[in-house]
């Protein structure tokens, strides 16, 4: 019983960095209907940022502490937020009134320009290095149960998250200018409002939650490589795609959901080997009884 | 004189032809005895392939230092193949065709090594890998050897020190299923481990690449073994210690050579603490060999301590001259000959003789991270 229990803290921690970058693929989606795969990029970007960042912040603040890791964060999550508007900017602007297609396979271009780049030994080279600790860390013991803080610290961090995210769509000018261009863009653009600005500012917020992500991910892990976003990248998207895509508690439910069921087919000895398959295969089975995601919309599309 | 332009041409062409006949005969006629070398200078795998190459070049200054073999100097020809595939076949053909190399050293890496080989073999130009250690480098043919010890030998060293020194009933294997390495390491190690009378607790795997080990952790805890086998690569092991750690795994983790590097230390920190793994040899070994090594390489590169790779690098250039001299000849079948009847070398990395594939047979040496540092611990012998 308590190795069921401690697989479950182990999903749910898990499950949470996916819900969390889920969270960066379903907006994006939600306002544009398309995918950015540059998002797990950006991750990566992200971790690399608060590795680059820390030292100068540790002539100022003591590190690890709360105080020194949230400034850490800040900074990465604007750095991020720059890098994400310049992608939109550069890449995906132009092709603004192309076919769907061509932004998404401009999308996996930008993503695999990012990793190569950064592989390149003037960049950041393609070795892992050491990611510094940002954050004082204990291990709780409950019962026979071990909980590291920095788990909880993502759990906390992504409800934040989630809820900060559900307020700007719902409640400020800003989001119902977003509700607005993903309904009709066209029409958005009669009513006064500046469809560059609010896609702009969609990938800046996309990509802060990318570099938020990347470094809870780096804190969990700390080793860190240019291709360290691929993997969660992918699972993430999977997990938005679960939840419903373009629904944000969706992607926090398809990120746990995916966490837990790769925890406990992991767990399994002799059966590790499969765990990607064996959580894949459960995924499949739920979009084929519940096709628009777990807390997706139907919609029909109008020919 | 009146020369027209077409003979000019021709005169010029005539001298260059004849000049390049000159600078191509130093192979094997000249007053040097020419080696090439392909190594990993750039790219994934470059401090593998700086340390083996700075140990070659050790060894070739100081046996010129003491006069060469056969009255000849070494001249030292090296190509960087970048760590990517495709590239050792490329300079391995122009050593060989262009440079007219007596004989090969290298790779550190397998899967490079098993490329160039065919070439060497089919030119009969004998070939010298450092620590290719996947027992199919050897097997392409008669021209080609290595100065490591092989996988299969690592794999059945790890169980004896886990049935003798850590004294493990119960240990738990955590294979990397996505290098070959890892599952050769992790089978001959059941099957030593078993033989002794050991039993096998869990069997989890992972993906080389995979942040998230703590679902097969928990597994392998909740199955209580004495010990835990991870024969991975120092970026996944470090995780897998701090992880491990998280857990209340407290119990050593142990694996193969793939855990040799820096990073080890600078990310697993305190969590590697305490594990052990198998490699090629030790710097701080109290072997008269050893010691005169690592002094003469840390004069040479300001200071560094020479890794496995380095004293492996060295080992082979060693080897080579060897044979040459024993050989009595730089012709590629007499090098061959001599380096295949070798019984007895005195390496850094321990005594070694050839066996009939052509594999170092040696001993191995068990390291443990102390203090943040890689410790010698003991000498496992074949």
């Amino acid at each position: 019983m308590e190795w069921f229990f401690q697989q479950l803290i182990n999903g749910l921690a898990l499950g949470s960095i996916y819900a969390l970058i889920a969270l960066g693929y379903t907006m994006v989606y939600g306002v544009l209907r398309f995918i950015n795969f540059a998002h797990s990029d950006v991750l990566m970007l992200g971790a690399f940022s608060a590795y680059y960042v820390a030292p100068t912040i540790e002539r100022v603040l003591p590190l690890p502490s709360v105080l020194g890791a949230l400034v850490i964060i800040l900074i990465s999550t604007l750095i991020c937020a720059g890098i994400g508007m310049l992608i939109e900017f550069l890449a995906y602007r132009p092709l603004r009134n192309r076919p769907k297609l061509t932004v998404l396979i401009t999308a996996i271009g930008v993503s695999l320009f990012i990793e190569f780049t950064c592989q390149h030994k003037s960049v950041f080279g393609a070795d892992t290095k050491p990611f510094p600790n940002l954050l004082p860390s204990t291990d709780f013991h409950l019962l026979g149960l071990i909980i590291s803080s920095n788990d909880l610290v993502v759990v906390f961090i992504t409800i934040i998250l989630l809820m900060a995210l559900w307020f700007i769509v719902q409640r400020t000018k800003m989001g119902t200018a977003m509700r607005a261009v993903s309904f009709n863009q066209q029409a958005a653009a009669l009513m006064g409002i500046n469809i560059n600005k609010i896609i702009s500012f969609t990938f800046g917020l996309g990509s802060g939650l990318a570099a938020i992500a990347g470094i809870l991910y780096a804190l969990k892990a700390p080793g860190i490589e240019p291709l360290m976003g691929v993997q969660p990248g992918l699972r993430a998207f999977v997990a938005a795609v679960l939840g419903g895509i373009g629904n944000l508690p969706g992607a926090a439910l398809g990120g746990l959901l995916l966490g837990l069921l790769e925890t406990f087919a992991g767990g399994i000895s002799g059966l590790s080997n499969y765990r990607d398959g064996i959580a894949f295969a459960i995924l499949i089975l739920i979009l084929l009884f519940k096709p628009a995601g777990l807390l997706g919309k139907a919609t029909v599309e109008k020919v | 004189m009146n020369l027209k332009m077409r003979d000019l041409l021709f005169i010029g062409a005539c001298s260059a032809i004849t000049l390049t006949f000159i600078s191509c005969g130093g192979g094997n006629s000249g007053s040097t005895i020419l080696v090439g070398e392909f190594a990993s200078l750039t790219g994934k795998e470059a401090t593998f392939g700086i340390s083996s190459h700075e140990g070659t070049q050790l060894a070739i200054e100081e046996l010129n230092a003491s006069g060469g073999v056969l009255g000849k100097k070494f001249e030292l020809k090296t190509e960087d193949d970048q760590s990517k595939a495709g590239e050792p076949a490329n300079v391995v053909n122009k050593l060989i065709s262009k440079d007219g190399v007596v004989a090969i050293l290298g790779e550190v890496a397998s899967s490079r090594s098993l490329e160039a080989a065919p070439i060497a073999q089919q030119n009969k130009i004998p070939m010298i890998s450092p620590a290719s250690t996947n027992p199919k480098v050897t097997e392409t043919g008669d021209y080609i050897f290595r100065v490591c010890f092989i996988d299969p030998f690592q794999g059945t060293v790890m169980a004896n020190f886990a049935t003798k020194t850590l004294k493990a009933k119960k240990v738990a294997v955590f294979t990397d299923v996505k290098s070959d390495y890892s599952k050769g390491l992790a089978k001959f190690f059941k099957e030593g481990f078993t033989k002794a009378g050991g039993t096998i607790a869990g069997e989890l795997d992972f993906n080389g690449g995979d942040k998230d080990f703590k679902a097969q952790l928990t597994a392998i805890k909740s199955a209580a073994p004495d010990a835990v086998f991870v024969p991975g690569y120092y970026t996944d092991v470090a995780l897998i210690c701090i992880q491990a750690k998280q857990l209340g795994l407290n119990v050593p983790l142990f694996g193969g050579d793939g855990w040799e590097s820096e990073t080890l230390l600078n990310i697993g920190k305190e969590a590697v603490e305490g594990h052990y793994f198998s490699t090629h040899y030790a710097a701080d070994a109290a072997s008269p060999k050893v010691t005169a090594f690592v002094a003469a390489y840390k004069k040479r590169y300001n200071g560094k301590v020479p890794d496995a790779m380095a004293a492996l690098g060295y080992d082979s250039a060693m080897f080579l001259a060897d044979g040459i001299k024993r050989a009595g000849s730089t012709e590629g079948d007499k090098i061959r000959a001599a380096l295949a009847a070798t019984k007895d070398f005195d390496a850094v990395t321990g005594k070694m003789m050839i066996n009939e594939k052509r594999d170092a047979v040696k001993s191995a040496v068990i390291l443990q991270v102390k203090g943040g540092a890689f410790k010698y611990l003991e000498t496992v012998s074949p």
